[in-house]
């Protein structure tokens, strides 16, 4: 049908033949733009303030930036966060494993786990790990205290956290996947392990990824916790400078730019997982 | 004839509901079996318990000459370990109403996995067969696609190419054309009853009655977790001797 037979078949008797040629006027959004144009307005000035306040002292952030205590700190942080999410991963993966296995004991000691360790507050968790040598002054012939060294017990603090919220995200991605994915692998005839790795894990990334993502960042941001114990993290570093200096506000802006700078990059990572763990889903078509 | 599946008085249920209620049936090899039924009759579960996908709580099925899943000592049956009964199931191929391909691995990948990952053939025999089957089920373009790429009957006609990538003995279908869009249902009982016609043994739960009396040696019709009544497709298709045969026809035909 061309457009003038059906311009002449819906037209009422008061409206022109060409229809084609009447202009649509869309409705006008006062309210956005007024919502637009306010919102624009404070940002603006927030900005202004914070460029024209001497006290931030841009100047002081730029001199300690890149220096070498701030990039030591950094790195910690780095490395650190690092290892908390490989340990914290792999523990969460066997919890979430046996969880789902068919065996009630483990089943049980795997709700237990996580319902302990997400009850228990990080910061409690870590000083309690922290004094462990008051419950146990000696372990296997050694000095508690050496064993458990601020650094130690910020590994096994935030990996045991971490963990029990691995878990629950890994024992989601893996209800995720369709049961007829795990028939089919087994009416194939593939092994336990080969079921598990190629059929039901590599689909599970798909819902495991972004809210392991969500978890990344967070560890990153929740590892400045272990400031608290005088471990020498991003934090703690430009802390040690402002005790020395009282240049609380701008070495406090160097932390922050850090923080910030390292979750983008680790967010623009997470497009990348996410896109490669899409593959074969619809929206890839 | 020698008898390829042989199933013995073979009771399953779910919880309270009983299920199956004690079937016999034979299979012949080279032959092929269509099993009728309305739902809930217990066909589907019949047909997963020959590859060991549901376990039997009564009675015991033998594929060619063998127990499934279980091995016989006097008069107790042990269950086989799980490494056994895999090696089993790829002599038994198993085609599922919605395919279950792997959604994340392409067409040609999907078919591979088992030849490589369970028989250990060379990855690169076993990209060589399975493109062979690809051509046979008229896919031979679709290698590189992912399945959610293609329409449902190709992707049962891939499934049905991963089913055969094992070489199996046995071919089990279950409703392999229930998801499909009307007008996709023939390309698929095409591929069927060409592998009907190369003589390969094959048990089919369908409603499909037309596939039935076109293919089938042998039709059985279930219902509540009993055989009612089995035969030629002449005899039980035009000349049901049951009543409950008879209303069940009258409804799908």
């Amino acid at each position: 049908m061309s457009s003038d037979t059906l311009a002449k078949t819906s037209a009422a008797p008061d409206i022109p033949e060409q229809a084609d040629s009447l202009r649509i006027v869309p409705q006008r959004r006062l309210g956005q733009w007024t919502a637009a144009v306010a919102v624009l307005v404070l940002l603006g000035l927030a900005v202004t303030s914070v460029v024209r306040n001497k006290a931030f002292q841009w100047g002081v952030v730029g001199d300690y930036f890149t220096s070498d205590s701030v990039l030591r700190g950094l790195w910690l942080t780095l490395w650190l966060t690092a290892v908390v999410m490989v340990l914290g991963f792999a523990l969460g993966t066997l919890l979430a494993a046996a969880r789902l296995s068919a065996n009630p004991v483990l089943r049980s000691v795997s709700w237990g786990y996580v319902w302990l360790f997400r009850s228990i507050p990080i910061l409690v968790q870590l000083l309690l790990w922290f004094n462990i040598g008051a419950l146990y002054p000696e372990l296997l012939g050694v000095k508690t205290v050496n064993l458990f060294t601020p650094i130690a017990v910020a590994i096994i603090g935030l990996t045991l956290h971490e963990a029990a919220y691995a878990a629950e995200v890994v024992r989601g991605g893996i209800l995720s996947v369709d049961r007829g994915q795990i028939e089919a692998a087994q009416a194939l005839g593939l092994s336990r392990w080969r079921r598990w790795w190629r059929i039901v894990l590599p689909q599970a990334m798909r819902s495991i990824v972004p809210p392991a993502g969500n978890m990344l960042i967070g560890t990153l941001k929740g590892t400045s916790i272990i400031s608290v114990i005088a471990v020498q993290d991003l934090l703690f570093s430009v802390q040690l400078v402002y005790h020395r200096t009282y240049q609380v506000i701008p070495l406090l802006m160097v932390a922050t730019l850090w923080y910030t700078v390292v979750t983008s990059v680790l967010g623009l990572g997470q497009y990348y997982v996410e896109k490669h763990y899409a593959r074969g889903s619809e929206r890839t078509r | 004839m020698t008898v390829m599946v042989d199933i013995r008085s073979v009771h399953k249920s779910f919880g309270p509901l009983e299920v199956l209620k004690g079937i016999d049936l034979a299979v012949r090899t080279g032959e092929v079996t269509v099993i009728l039924g309305p739902s809930g009759s217990g066909k589907s579960t019949l047909l997963r318990t020959i590859n060991h996908l549901e376990k039997v709580d009564r009675g015991r099925i033998s594929v060619d000459g063998s127990l499934v899943g279980y091995r016989r000592s006097g008069d107790k049956l042990y269950e086989l370990r799980e490494r056994e009964i895999l090696r089993q199931r790829t002599r038994i191929g198993f085609v599922f109403q919605n395919f279950n391909l792997f959604p994340h691995l392409t067409v040609l990948d999907n078919i591979v996995e088992a030849p490589v990952s369970a028989l250990k053939r060379p990855r690169k025999d076993a990209v060589e067969a399975a493109r062979a089957l690809l051509d046979r089920v008229g896919l031979a373009d679709k290698a590189d696609a992912y399945p959610k790429q293609l329409s449902g009957g190709q992707q049962q006609r891939v499934a049905i190419a991963r089913a055969l990538a094992l070489e199996p003995k046995l071919l089990l279908f279950d409703e392999p054309t229930s998801a499909l869009d009307p007008e996709l249902v023939g390309e698929v009982l095409d591929v069927i009853k060409d592998l009907a016609h190369q003589g390969t043994t094959m048990i089919v739960v369908t409603h499909e009655i037309g596939f039935a009396r076109e293919v089938a040696d042998t039709v059985v019709f279930m219902d509540d977790g009993r055989i009612v009544e089995q035969g030629a497709p002449g005899d039980v298709l035009d000349r049901p001797r049951h009543e409950r045969t008879r209303s069940f026809l009258s409804k799908v035909l």
